[in-house]
């Protein structure tokens, strides 16, 4: 966990409110674990840090890709490169891609696409042979596909059938569920709770990237709460917190 | 240059500490900093039994503050002594145990057994905004402070620093009132009662409906209100609420603060103590000042 004074070196704007962002963040990257987020401070006007997940580290290079959404990362998006920026990272508990098995699926809907990718690079650098699946609300919303394919079997849907296969990420996933070994997804989360749903059926471990509006990003406010069960197996709900026991969680373990 | 403060015989290697709420148990923060460079730990707050909090969402963003309803999640009093403890006692800093109850009982009981654990201050929130028929209703009316503080203050062997809620009409009768009862130093502010609503769902951001304010927002309702309550007491004042800086610590002092407290900036900036305490001292420095203790209450009116 490091606080680092990085510079964009790199910026790609993909349209539909979507930005690509490099940094150059040598401390942070040496670190970086796939499923991992940074903590960005937006601008002088904005009090909190904006966490964004990692979507791929090349030596000293990170990559991100974010959905404006607000002020800050509209201030985000109008960076472009020798800009500074203070990010703290890399933060969270990640993706566990060696309990996943050889034949893992790396799951993405919309804007959690991105962190799928250095956790598919992850999974296969470990031997495995894993697939994609991502699934975005349209043509226009469709990235990083190309990177995607370079790893492994891809498998593309959108909402309306505007690119790839019409429909949703679960039924693509249905389709093959009997050859994958394990899953791992990001995404809104009534797509995971259905990937959780359907992984707890066929058997395989299944873990989860979650979100939750988010204070100090390190474990100290506690604000961004996540309903846990019990560890004994007992009725009743405990808090986890996004930013440390997360983002990823075992999906077994998620109140959802 | 002495940069040490006195609160009740307690000595702080200087004025600032943590604010409750904001450090957890100092295990994060301590990865980008030495803890021993503060002058004390405030806790995070403290109940009898473990609690786990409210659901999410707990916060939301407010033009330079937050609004928070986390709660008061945590793993209990017994927890904090068997655990907590014996890991802030490796660092060269002042304990101050946060606690709350929902009765006068409660209190009392967590004060006793406290009193008893290696800390080396009490604060008792006694303004929490977020326990239902809990803290709200202490802190926000006279004949409740005092009947909480008195009771409270029987249990206590160590000093007790009784933290104000800023959603009173007026603070300085509060304060009257704590240390009236006995409160041995006071702390304050405690969050603004605050809310804010999507305008797209039309539902509050936060789960418990409202939540408390802080941040640098707040900043100036704590110096107005330090300086109301140090003219009305002559009891150690910690000041806290929206401090960013040296040099907010510095007019938190002139406001009447013995010491301060450091939260919310945090979230922005992991070094923020650390940086200020620098502040701190290059504004003695300019300004030819030895003892810190110089600036309390040296406002000029």
């Amino acid at each position: 966990m490091k606080q680092e004074i990085c510079t964009v070196t790199d910026r790609q704007d993909y349209g539909s409110g979507l930005f690509a962002l490099t940094l150059h963040a040598p401390q942070i990257a040496a670190e970086a674990k796939c499923g991992q987020f940074v903590h960005i401070t937006c601008g002088e006007g904005n009090l909190l840090r904006r966490p964004i997940s990692i979507c791929d580290v090349e030596g000293e290079m990170l990559k991100i890709v974010f959905q404006v959404k607000g002020e800050g990362t509209e201030w985000l998006s109008r960076r472009s490169p020798k800009h500074k920026l203070d990010v703290l990272g890399s933060l969270g508990h990640g993706f566990n891609t060696d309990a996943l098995g050889e034949r893992s699926v790396m799951i993405g809907g919309g804007i959690g696409v991105p962190p799928m990718l250095y956790t598919m690079k992850n999974a296969k650098a470990n031997g495995a042979t894993p697939t994609a699946i991502l699934g975005f609300r349209n043509k226009d919303a469709v990235i990083l596909t190309e990177d995607f394919e370079k790893v492994g079997t891809t498998y593309i849907c959108t909402d309306d059938g505007s690119f790839g296969t019409h429909g949703f990420v679960t039924t693509e996933l249905e389709k093959h569920i009997s050859e994958y070994t394990g899953v791992c997804a990001c995404g809104p989360k009534p797509m995971l709770k259905a990937i959780a749903q359907i992984a707890e059926k066929a058997n395989i471990p299944c873990q989860v990237s979650m979100e939750e509006r988010m204070g100090c990003g390190i474990g100290a406010c506690l604000v961004c709460a996540c309903g846990l069960k019990l560890r004994d197996g007992e009725q009743g709900v405990r808090y986890g917190h996004v930013c440390k026991d997360g983002p990823v969680f075992d999906a077994k373990e998620v109140v959802w | 240059m002495d940069l040490s403060v006195n609160i009740c015989g307690v000595e702080l290697k200087n004025p600032i500490t943590t604010a409750s709420g904001t450090f957890g148990f100092g295990h994060e923060y301590g990865q980008f900093f030495d803890l021993s460079m503060l002058g004390g730990i405030g806790v995070k707050g403290l109940t009898p039994t473990e609690r786990l909090g409210n659901p999410a969402p707990r916060i939301a963003e407010t033009p330079m503050g937050i609004l928070n309803c986390v709660g008061l999640q945590n793993p209990g009093i017994d927890k904090f002594i068997e655990e907590q403890i014996p890991f802030l006692r490796q660092y060269d800093t002042k304990i101050i145990a946060n606690v709350s109850g929902n009765t006068v009982e409660e209190y009392c009981g967590m004060i006793e057994k406290i009193s008893d654990a290696d800390v080396d201050l009490i604060e008792m929130n006694i303004s929490c905004p977020n326990v239902k028929c809990g803290g709200m209703a202490f802190g926000t009316q006279v004949d409740m402070v005092e009947e909480v503080v008195s009771a409270a203050k029987k249990y206590a062997k160590k000093p007790l620093i009784v933290k104000l809620s800023p959603n009173v009409t007026d603070i300085a009768e509060i304060a009257r009132a704590a240390v009236a009862s006995g409160a041995d130093a006071l702390s304050l502010i405690n969050t603004l009662l605050g809310m804010r609503i999507d305008i797209d769902s039309r539902k509050p951001i936060l789960s418990n409906i409202m939540g408390g304010m802080s941040g640098p927002a707040v900043f100036p309702v704590a110096v107005r209100m330090v300086y109301q309550v140090r003219k009305a007491v002559d009891v150690p004042i910690i000041g806290m609420g929206g401090i960013r800086n040296g040099r907010d610590i510095v007019e938190m002092m002139l406001a009447g603060a013995d010491a301060v407290a450091m939260g919310t900036v945090m979230f922005a900036d992991p070094m923020a103590p650390v940086k200020a305490l620098e502040e701190l001292k290059d504004y003695m420095q300019k300004h030819g000042i030895e003892k810190v203790t110089e600036l309390t209450g040296a406002v000029r009116v």
